[in-house]
Formats: structure tokens, sequence, C-alpha cells
């Protein structure tokens, strides 16, 4: 005990913050740096820039609707390491997903929904909140409820190592804006997946009942593996240009890295028929599964309740 | 009466002086040292209870964490609510440092042996709630919590001063959102008043009864685990807030309140007692819906909780 502290200086500082009148200093916490300072945001030449706002979309809505399934965990974690752990992941997605949307945005602005007139709802919020549900270009993979713990990190290993190839490869794409978020997210996902794969293991070893569970999960997460890898047209055009990636570039990849979780957690690529389209349609073709509609009610309520509202 | 006990006892005195020396000039007491049984019991009980307050506290604001209406405020809402999670932790650190373990209070917790703050038994019922849980509700615990800084117990203390950091951004953020909304349309701008009139009051009770009728502070106020009274906390949040809401351009809901020249303060009314100890003692409107999702998620849990120690065992 017994040196002599100095508290009052401690506590004295935080009564001050909060009646000062100087706004500039209130700094909000979450605010994300901008990647994008100081980056070029114009067009590059020869991008269809109505594609390239698909494009965005794609990546944007995996990284939205998967942050919103994920953010169901806060306060429900089995424990606060984890809970945290969660938030993190949903945010590093939340992120993600505004700057995608973002540029989505401002590639072809014929995209956002239109909001009454002198709406004060930023194009980010427009395209998450305003559009329906056959807009959304996300994959399916990302719209079922959370399950238990494990069915959560089988997920969450899998889209998270799927996401990370297709970033590491859109570092290198002509458009800067691109190139500049999948840096950022490639730094993410690889955290993402690390955490994943660490539950992965200890959950595929630790007892009878976590064992079980990993295995019923990765039967009820992979119908809908195929999907991730299947090329639309306007990710076979962008990745051509050298602006977007070809999803199945990357499914040998993504194979690979798995069979290394699954083998050294003693576990087998489960051996289930993959879920097919609705008619010739999938998730990037605004075809999703029945749990989508009930996310967006829930998401979109309020917004769509106040069109004209400032937050 | 035997001669080592007579020992034993007047080493006892020693520490207890050296212990009231400390207090006396203001230092701190760290895990290591002598401590008096019952300012260990005190602390124990004191901090636990801050521990569950921040956990039932995500709650009430999670509750709103699907339907947040804009991708900007939804980050800082998730970011707000792994705060409290965080602060949760440290607390839960804190305790642990007088020999109880966070699996031991969170049990206590879920059985209904532990209080959190009352706060988190009324309900959230509009996004505004948002808004002004940050402003009235953090604002409130930062009053509160903010003395506690300078604790006498040091693990505590240390752990308040990052917290008090944290929760001034919530403050902030949560002031910010209402003051955006008031700056909308008349239906968000009603939705504001609508909710500073339901938490007002609620919030005042943060600061616990009058202090006539507070029996714990005396003991505490002389070990310095507390450092203000209840109604000394409450006038200052009352002084702090009153400006506050004038810059929102909300009324308080309180016929009473107004500034006393001679006093140098704000006169103000008395919230509804009866509904605080009746809120205290289960009867909230979320009392019992708080503990059973705590609960639920604590058990369904446990078979995550029991796998990472079997393969933890097994690595060692
Ligand atoms: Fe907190
Ligand atoms: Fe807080």
């Amino acid at each position: 005990m017994s040196h002599v502290h100095d508290h009052d200086a401690d506590h004295e500082s935080v009564y001050a913050g909060l009646t000062g009148g100087d706004d500039s200093r209130w700094a909000f916490g979450t605010d994300f740096e901008d990647p994008l300072a100081g980056i070029d945001t114009t067009l590059p030449d020869g991008v269809d820039a109505a594609a390239l706002s698909q494009y965005c979309l794609m990546l944007g809505d995996d990284a939205l609707i998967y942050s919103h399934r994920l953010s169901q965990w806060a306060s429900n974690a089995p424990d606060l390491e984890e809970d945290i752990a969660l938030a993190n992941v949903a945010l590093d997605l939340l992120g993600q997903a505004r700057l995608l949307l973002v540029r989505a945005a401002a590639a072809d602005g014929d995209l956002v929904p239109a909001l009454p007139e002198g709406s004060p709802v930023p194009d980010e919020d427009a395209l998450a909140f305003f559009r329906d549900e056959a807009a959304f270009r996300n994959v399916r993979f990302v719209e079922p409820e959370n399950g238990d713990f494990a069915v959560t990190m089988a997920r969450l290993l899998v889209f998270s190592t799927f996401r990370l190839a297709v970033m590491q490869r859109l570092v290198g794409s002509h458009d800067t804006v691109l190139s500049a978020i999948a840096a950022k997210a490639v730094k993410e996902l690889t955290y993402h997946r690390d955490y994943a794969g660490r539950w992965f293991l200890t959950l595929a070893q630790g007892t009878g009942e976590s064992r079980r569970r990993l295995l019923a999960a990765l039967t009820l997460v992979w119908p809908l593996y195929d999907e991730l890898f299947r090329t639309h047209p306007v990710e076979a055009l962008l990745a051509e240009q050298g602006v977007g990636v070809d999803p199945a570039a990357v499914a040998d990849d993504v194979a690979v890295l798995l069979e290394q979780v699954f083998s050294v957690s003693g576990t087998d690529r489960p051996d289930v028929p993959a879920a097919g389209p609705v008619g010739t349609g999938m998730g990037r073709d605004g075809m999703h599964s029945e749990a989508m509609g009930p996310l967006l009610a829930e998401m979109q309520v309020v917004a769509r309740a106040h069109p004209s509202g400032r937050w | 009466m035997t001669a080592a006990s007579e020992v034993s006892r007047e080493g006892e005195q020693a520490l207890l002086a050296a212990f009231d020396r400390t207090i006396a000039r203001n230092d701190r007491i760290e895990p290591r040292d002598w401590m008096p049984e019952k300012y260990r019991s005190t602390l124990v009980r004191q901090i636990a209870q801050h521990a569950h307050s921040e956990i039932i506290g995500m709650q009430p604001e999670g509750n709103w964490l699907t339907r947040v209406p804009s991708l900007r405020r939804k980050a800082i809402l998730l970011a707000k609510v792994q705060d409290e999670a965080g602060h949760g932790l440290y607390l839960y650190s804190a305790c642990e440092t007088l020999g109880v373990s966070r699996r031991e209070l969170t049990e206590k917790l879920i059985d209904g042996k532990q209080k959190y703050s009352s706060i988190f038994n009324y309900p959230t019922l509009s996004y505004a709630d948002v808004g002004t849980i940050g402003w009235l509700v953090d604002g409130a615990a930062i009053c509160n919590q903010v003395p506690l800084c300078r604790t006498s117990y040091g693990p505590y203390g240390r752990a308040m001063i990052r917290i008090c950091k944290e929760e001034s951004f919530h403050q902030r953020q949560g002031f910010e959102l209402l003051s955006t909304m008031m700056r909308g349309t008349d239906e968000q701008r009603a939705s504001v008043q609508e909710s500073v009139d339901r938490f007002w009051w609620p919030a005042l009770m943060m600061f616990g009864p009058p202090d006539a009728a507070s029996p714990n502070t005396e003991q505490s106020m002389r070990w310095g685990i507390k450092r203000d009274t209840n109604d000394e906390l409450r006038q200052k949040f009352v002084d702090m807030s009153v400006p506050q809401a004038a810059a929102l351009g909300v009324t308080l809901p309180d016929p009473d309140l107004a500034w006393n020249e001679e006093r140098g303060h704000h006169d103000f009314g008395q919230p509804d007692w009866d509904e605080f100890y009746a809120v205290v003692k289960g009867g909230g409107p979320c009392n019992a819906q708080r503990l059973a999702h705590r609960r639920r998620a604590y058990d369904e849990g446990r078979w995550v909780r029991e796998a990472a120690a079997a393969f933890a065992a097994k690595g060692a």
C-alpha cells in the first residue's frame, strides 16, 4: 500500500469532460478511421459503373446481414469474453458493409432507393433500410438464425475463411477504393478466422457434448457452402476487368484451408447435398431463404417508419 | 484464553491501526494488505452489485440493437453494449482480488441473492430510449461513479477510472443522439420527450434512498468506500442535467424543479419512493425478465465453458 496517489486529478478530469462546452472534443469511440482518406475515389477507366455498384452491394450485403446476425449474440454469449469477441467481429463487418454500401451508391446512384424530398437519410442507410428483400445481393449462407455456439463458430469459420480469401485477392483490384477496403478487411478477417478456428478445435476436442454439437453444426451449415463459390455474371465481368474477384477462383484454397482445420480437429468435411436454387436464382440474384424476410422486417422497422428521420 | 490468541489479538489491533492510518491518509488498500472482514465483505457486495449492473444493463439497450435505424448509430450502440460487458469483466476481476470468483458471483445474481441497479428493470419502449439511457442513466452512473475513482480499495478505484472515461463517452453519445433527433421530425421530438418523461424519475432513484433512510452510507463513508451521500450526488445530477435539458429543448417532468438562488442549487421534487422499494423487491416491469435472460444465457453457455475447460486441461 502506501504510495501517495493523486486520485483527485484523475476523477476531476472526468467531470470536466461532462460539462465542458467545447463540442469539438466530443469524439465518438466507434467512428472508424476513414480508410479512404487520401484515396482517389473516381471510377477507374473502362469499368462498368452499374456492375461495380452491384458488386459492392454483394460484398457489402454479405457483411451487413452477417454482422446483424452476430450482433444478436450480445448479452447471450457463453461468457463475457465471447460476448466481447463476437461484438468485435460484428463491428468489423459492419464497418466493411458501410464502406462498401457508400462505394455502391457513389458508383451508381440509381441503385439508391428514393426517399421523400429533402430526406436527410444518407445513402448507406437508404440502401440498408429502404431496399426490399429482392434487391439484397448477399449469399444465403449469412441469413440463418445463429443457432447454438457450435453452429455460430462453424459458420464463422467457413464465412471468414471464404471472405478472407476473396479480400486477399481484392487487394489487387484496379479500383483503388475496393483495394483499400480489402486491405483493411484482410486484417480483420484474419482475426475472425483464427478466433473461429480456435473455438472449432476446442469444441471438437473439448467434451463429448461439444463434439456432438459441433458435428451437428457442420451438417447444418454445409448445405449453403457451395453457393459461396458460384459465380454471378457481375462477378465474372468484374473479375475479367481486374476489379473484382471470381469466387469460384478461391474455392480450392478455401477447401484446403478448411481441410487443415478439420484434420487438426479430427473432423470430416460433411457429406450432405447442397441447397439448390429457387428456380435459377440464389442470394446474389435476390432469391433468399425464409430467414431473410423476418430479419429485414426487424432491421428496417424504425427507419421505414421515419423516411425523413434524422438520426 | 491462551497466550497464542493474546498475541494474535494484539497483532490484529496493530494491523487495524495500520489500516485506519492508510484510510485516514486517503491512500489505497491493496489486495495483499490486511483489511477488516467487514470492509472486505462490504466491498465484495458493492463491487459485485456494480458488476451485475453492467451485465444486466446490456439487455435494455440490446433490445434495440437489431432495429437501430442508422448504420453509424448501430456501430455506436454495439460498441456501447460491448463496453458494458468489458466493465463487467474489470469489476468481476476486482472482486476476484478479494477472493470471490466470477462464477460464484454470477450464480448469486441468477439465484436472486445479489442485486443490480434497479434502473435496468424498466423497459426500453422506443428507440429514443437508447439516447435517454445514455444521457440520463449513464450520466447518473457517472455522478455515482466518479467519486469511486478515489475509493480506498486500489483495484476498484483503478477499474473505476477506466470505466468512468468510457461512461462519459456513452453519456455524450446518448446526448448527441437525442439532440440529433430533436432536429428531426415532429414525431421524433415527441418521442424524445416521451422517453425523457419515462426515465427522469427512475434516473433520480439511481442515487438510492434519501440519506435519512440509507443505512449503509455512514460506515461506507468512514471507510472511504463511498465518498458522497445519496442526496449530495442526486443534487449534483439535477444541477448538471437542467442546463443539458434546456440545450436539448426537452422539459423535465418535475413541476417543483426551480433554481434556488440562496442555496446555489436547483430545488426539485422527490421520486416515488414506494415505487423504488417495490422495484428493488422485484416488482418492477422487467425484474423477472432480466434475470430469466441472464439465467438462460448462463445455462445455455455451460456446455461451452465446460468444453473450454476440458480442452485446456488436455493441453496442460
Ligand atoms: Fe458501464
Ligand atoms: Fe455505460
